[in-house]
């Protein structure tokens, strides 16, 4: 067997140089240090991403994008295939989980000041999967054409057409014509399935060959720290990788258990003629904005409340994208305390609302 | 000067090559991308003219209750008022297009969405709708009762 595998490898590294590769692949450190415990999510989120790709496509084997066939094709997967319960719960949860190790993730890069020079791209590379994660959840939360998904996509692509001049034509492409519906239906689909995966996947290719090719940061002042010279850093290959997969494992478990304790729910079939029932909401990690618009009064000095709102956090969340950009002390290893004050303030802002989006 | 004047007619003729280059880079560009785009936007669907709608007949209508009744492709809503008059509006909030209902505990049209409320008149009164409904008219025939655009 050993003799097989050897061959084979042999095979292999004769026609393609795999002792590049494998060199490549093996020459990252991992810094030790009080905060290491913050360079595991993003390889969390990486495994629940692949979790939604094996997940996703199984589904694809049975639902049917349509408005007549949509909800119908998800209650056959729950009721008639075997574990398609499962299947459709692990989905549903795994999206949650993403997106919530995702923010993690990117709050500790922020705090750790990891995107300073040369890090940039990476920063941006990954500002863009979150994005794309929340089109992930946001698309694929209509796709079970449920009467909650069915208003909160509504409400979510009307705040979208708010925005001044370019909102009414966003609004028009994500809902495939004037008012939400079947066609809505095909295109967040397309989106969902198609689209996002496929732009997901180039900007991971980057961010990973990049932390790859670079290397993990260390935090400012680390090389100046007590210890130095004593065991700083483990080798990302065999031994950080040993402890991720150890993690994955941790996730996998967490991830099945509340997917068979707490099955998700279909709700009732959307009706495009019903009153709305109460309870709209979004996904939670879109509440704190959608809560924030209800506390701005419908008209601040002549504009719309709900126009300041979206423009504001448009801003705000470009202004955080650029981050790498306006911290010009970090990158000069200097400590920014601006920039932590900033992040803090974020973190309570989001928490308090979040919460309140649900208690309100 | 015979000099000088040889390289303005090279620059010359080298400008033009380069905006030619240049301009049909862009055309090009442009001829790839215009179709996509244009692919994008979803033709205009023959929207199904409707000018009236037959509800139902009157006694068969409770007073102090109201219902979402299919006018073409967009929903509307009937108020029947405790005193038996008929009103009716659009159903689509003016907020951020949630569809509204009566509520006779509070006597008022009201969107569960954000709370939002509108007189029997479709007057926003109150949260965040900062618009009115657009009224429709109720129109007996007979028994018969009809909706029709305000016209
Ligand atoms: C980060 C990645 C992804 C996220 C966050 C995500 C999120 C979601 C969410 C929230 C739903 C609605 C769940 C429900 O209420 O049932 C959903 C449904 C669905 N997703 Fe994904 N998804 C992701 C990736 C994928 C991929 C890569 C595919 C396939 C290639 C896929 C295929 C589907 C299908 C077919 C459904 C409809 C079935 C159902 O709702 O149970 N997803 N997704
Ligand atoms: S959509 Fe009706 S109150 Fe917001």
């Amino acid at each position: 067997m050993k003799a097989i595998l050897q061959n084979l490898y042999a095979w292999i590294d004769e026609r393609v140089h795999l002792r590049d590769l494998v060199e490549f692949m093996g020459k990252k450190y991992v810094p030790i240090h009080q905060h290491s415990i913050w360079y595991y999510f993003g390889g969390v989120s990486l495994f629940l991403f692949i979790i939604q790709v094996l997940t996703g496509i199984l589904l694809l084997l049975y639902y049917k994008g349509s408005e007549e066939l949509a909800f119908e094709s998800i209650q056959f997967i729950m009721s008639k295939v075997e574990f398609g319960w499962l299947i459709r719960s692990i989905h549903s949860w795994a999206a949650n989980l993403f997106i919530l190790a995702a923010v993690i993730h990117m709050f500790s890069v922020y705090f750790t000041k990891a995107y300073r020079k040369p890090r940039e791209i990476t920063w941006f590379t990954g500002m863009a999967m979150l994005f794309l994660g929340m089109g992930f959840g946001f698309s694929g939360y209509l796709l079970p054409w449920n009467e909650l998904a069915f208003f909160a996509t509504k409400v979510g692509t009307d705040i979208a057409g708010v925005i001044p001049v370019i909102g009414k034509p966003i609004m028009i492409l994500m809902r495939g014509g004037e008012d939400v519906t079947g066609a809505t239906l095909s295109r967040m689909f397309g989106f969902h399935v198609a689209i996002f995966p496929g732009l997901f996947v180039v900007f991971l290719g980057i961010h990973l060959l990049l932390v790859q090719r670079q290397g993990m940061s260390e935090p400012i002042g680390f090389e100046n720290s007590p210890n130095v010279g004593s065991q700083r850093t483990m080798p990302f290959f065999p031994n950080f990788l040993l402890r991720d997969l150890l993690l994955w494992l941790l996730v996998l478990n967490v991830l099945a258990v509340l997917a068979v304790l707490f099955p998700w729910e279909l709700g009732i079939k959307a009706d495009p003629f019903a009153s709305a029932p109460s309870g709209i909401k979004p996904e939670w990690y879109f509440l704190f904005m959608f809560q924030t618009l209800k506390y701005i009064p419908a008209q601040v000095l002549f504009v719309d409340g709900e126009v300041l709102g979206v423009l504001l956090f448009g801003l705000a969340g470009l202004l955080w994208t650029l981050v790498p950009f306006w911290d010009r002390k970090s990158a000069a290893g200097q400590q920014n305390r601006f920039v932590n004050y900033v992040g803090i303030f974020v973190v309570l802002y989001v928490l308090l609302f979040t919460i309140l989006g649900y208690v309100v | 000067m015979q000099n000088q004047d040889q390289p303005t007619l090279d620059h010359r003729k080298r400008d033009f090559l380069k905006y030619l280059l240049g301009g049909s880079f862009v055309a090009w560009v442009v001829s790839i991308f215009y179709p996509v785009l244009a692919y994008l936007k979803p033709p205009k669907q023959g929207e199904v003219e409707v000018s009236s709608v037959k509800v139902g007949k009157i006694e068969d209508i409770q007073k102090d209750s109201g219902q979402i009744v299919k006018f073409g492709n967009k929903p509307v809503i009937l108020v029947r008022k405790p005193n038996g008059e008929f009103r009716s509006f659009s159903a689509t909030c003016t907020h951020l297009d949630c569809t509204v209902q009566y509520r006779s505990d509070m006597g008022v049209i009201w969107c569960a969405c954000h709370n939002g409320k509108y007189d029997l008149n479709g007057r926003n009164i109150e949260g965040p709708p900062p618009r009115p409904l657009e009224e429709f008219r109720v129109v007996m025939q007979g028994d018969e009762v009809l909706i029709s655009k305000n016209v």
